[in-house]
């Protein structure tokens, strides 16, 4: 494209191409982040005990609540210490796995290729229920050891609710790894091996540096999915009495929004979804300092 | 290390890793096929497959059927409009200047950083405000945005359509919606399958929205109804057998729908990375 005279000629084709979506995401995006603040602004006051209820401006009163509520830095305590074991674990194994299938050591790529991504496809619903099920002392095929090691108690939950997301994402981020190092250019390796380097030389000196864009945007993703844990320990609550109605961040929204006090979990919403985009950005920004993108 | 004895170790990797991925799987569809709720075993005992079938299709007047309708309406209809309004934004920001083109592209990547459940709630109250809380649209609308899938068309756009070939269309008189629908989107084809699968994914899976919306059964879709089964079973044993077809039934549209793709998604997953 050459300059603004293009620009200006074809700006009804880009205001077509561009209004539509922009409307939803103003619409759907924007305005409900721009609610939710308005709304964790205001408090419920009533006149007298039993008197009507009115919204009343509250200036940070909740977000006040919002940071002395200890249930609520516990759970986000939880999917810290959540994230910093499951993240590593799910993005090293899903990293090993992709060097394995472009080793070429291994026969069968295709067939293992889909066999890893397949419980992408499982919602995190459904994963949950039936890994309910596996860790149940008495409906698992593995009794013998369920029976005996409470994977539903409360010093095991956390982490058996990680293995359910470690098995879901691990072939999706496989995948993301693997065709970043699929493009990278064979002739690269040839003059790694006329050097003498190994299997685990060229992958640590050559294949993982060049695919750490993959690995940086796979783990932004995982570290959004981290704070936003909800499905998972939902439907473990039936499972498990060790996971409150407060168990992640996700879920004393959810708990407050159905108590109801919607001006508290808006807060609570705006509180989560700012750390987010503060932490997901901050990484973002931390690696492209290191010069990884 | 001898190469055979590499090739052993990379395999045996491989292998447990097919087992622990799979045997959940294995074990849920041999779990749908016995009788109520006795899924202990990772080997078939009584099989009566097509009477669970029969029990989780009539159970409650055939709601599950209901939820497996409702999920596909919502996501096949997202994920399709969703995916050429991405496109349509994704493929003017890489292919004209503008006044805005940067701030946009900004506001749109910041909003692949917010969580989308930081918005259901919001989304909840607006919605009772226009009193439609309750209802089919309320689920759908709100799924039709996908900012990721704008990032990766502007990088699919960028790399997969050239400035010549639409100068040529130009100067053969074409217009440029019209370039873009008979010219670029065929060459963008395998990125938009990508982002369709990613879109679809996301909004089969989507669980806080409905959860948050929807007080109907009859407008659930099907991870939600499967849930609100599980969460009753201790008051009604017979849906712990159902909970397990039902959860085997629900697998089927999504693998169907990765296996015939598969072509497709294999060539574009990777691109999103590597600018």
């Amino acid at each position: 494209m050459r300059g603004s005279r293009s620009g200006s000629r074809h700006l009804a084709a880009v205001g077509f191409f561009i209004t539509p979506f922009a409307a939803l995401f103003a619409l759907f995006y924007l305005v409900p982040i721009g609610y939710a603040v308005v709304q964790s602004l205001y408090q419920v006051k009533r006149t007298g005990t039993f008197g009507p209820a009115h919204d009343v401006f509250g200036g940070l009163v909740q977000y006040r609540r919002v940071f002395s509520d200890s249930p609520f830095w516990q759970s986000v305590e939880r999917v810290q210490l959540f994230g910093i074991v499951q993240v590593p674990v799910m993005l090293g194994l899903a990293l090993i796995l992709a060097l394995l299938l472009d080793s070429g050591l291994v026969r069968g790529k295709r067939f293992f290729r889909l066999a890893f991504f397949l419980p992408y496809a499982v919602p995190g619903v459904v994963a949950a229920i039936m890994w309910g099920y596996l860790y149940s002392p008495n409906l698992s095929p593995f009794t013998a050891f369920t029976a005996h090691v409470h994977l539903l108690g409360a010093d095991l939950v956390l982490w058996s609710i990680a293995n359910v997301v470690t098995w879901v994402y691990v072939g999706y981020n496989m995948l993301i790894i693997y065709a970043a190092l699929l493009a990278i250019p064979p002739e690269i390796y040839e003059a790694a091996r006329i050097d003498g380097a190994g299997y685990f030389r060229i992958a640590w000196s050559i294949k993982i540096p060049m695919v750490l864009p993959a690995i940086v945007l796979t783990t932004v993703f995982s570290i959004i999915g981290t704070l936003q844990l909800l499905a998972e320990p939902q439907v473990f609550r039936s499972f498990s009495s060790a996971v409150s109605s407060t168990y992640t961040p996700n879920l004393t929204v959810y708990a407050t929004s159905s108590v109801p006090n919607f001006h508290l979990a808006a807060a609570f919403s705006v509180v989560l979804a700012l750390a987010t985009f503060v932490l997901s950005f901050s990484f973002l920004k931390f690696t492209q300092r290191k010069g990884v993108q | 290390m001898t190469v055979l004895t590499r090739r052993a170790a990379a395999m045996l990797v491989m292998a447990v890793c097919t087992v622990y991925f799979l045997t959940p799987l294995w074990w849920l569809f041999v779990g749908a096929t016995k009788p109520g709720g006795r899924g202990v075993g990772l080997w078939f005992d009584h099989f009566q497959l097509g009477s669970n079938l029969h029990a989780v299709l009539t159970y409650q007047d055939g709601i599950f059927l209901r939820w497996l309708a409702n999920s596909i309406a919502y996501t096949v209809g997202a994920a399709a409009i969703g995916t050429l309004l991405a496109a349509m934004c994704g493929y003017a920001l890489a292919k004209y200047r503008f006044p805005g083109r940067e701030t946009l592209f900004n506001i749109v990547l910041g909003g692949v950083l917010v969580p989308a459940t930081a918005l259901a709630l919001p989304l909840f109250l607006l919605f009772s405000q226009a009193h439609a809380a309750n209802t089919f649209w309320a689920v759908f609308l709100p799924s039709l945005v996908n900012p990721f899938g704008v990032y990766l068309a502007r990088i699919y756009a960028t790399s997969s359509v050239p400035d010549e070939l639409l100068e040529a269309a130009r100067i053969d008189g074409a217009g440029e919606v019209r370039s873009f629908f008979t010219l670029s989107v065929r060459l963008m084809a395998p990125a938009l399958v990508t982002i369709f699968l990613f879109h679809f994914v996301a909004v089969w899976n989507n669980f806080l929205l409905p959860l948050i919306m929807l007080g109907n059964q009859k407008l659930f879709p099907v991870t939600l109804g499967l849930y609100t089964w599980n969460s009753q079973v201790d008051q009604r044993p017979e849906l712990r057998g159902l909970v397990l077809v039902g959860a085997c039934l629900s697998l089927a549209p999504m693998l169907i729908a990765f296996l015939s793709l598969q072509r497709f998604w294999r060539s574009g997953l990777g691109a999103g990375s590597l600018k």
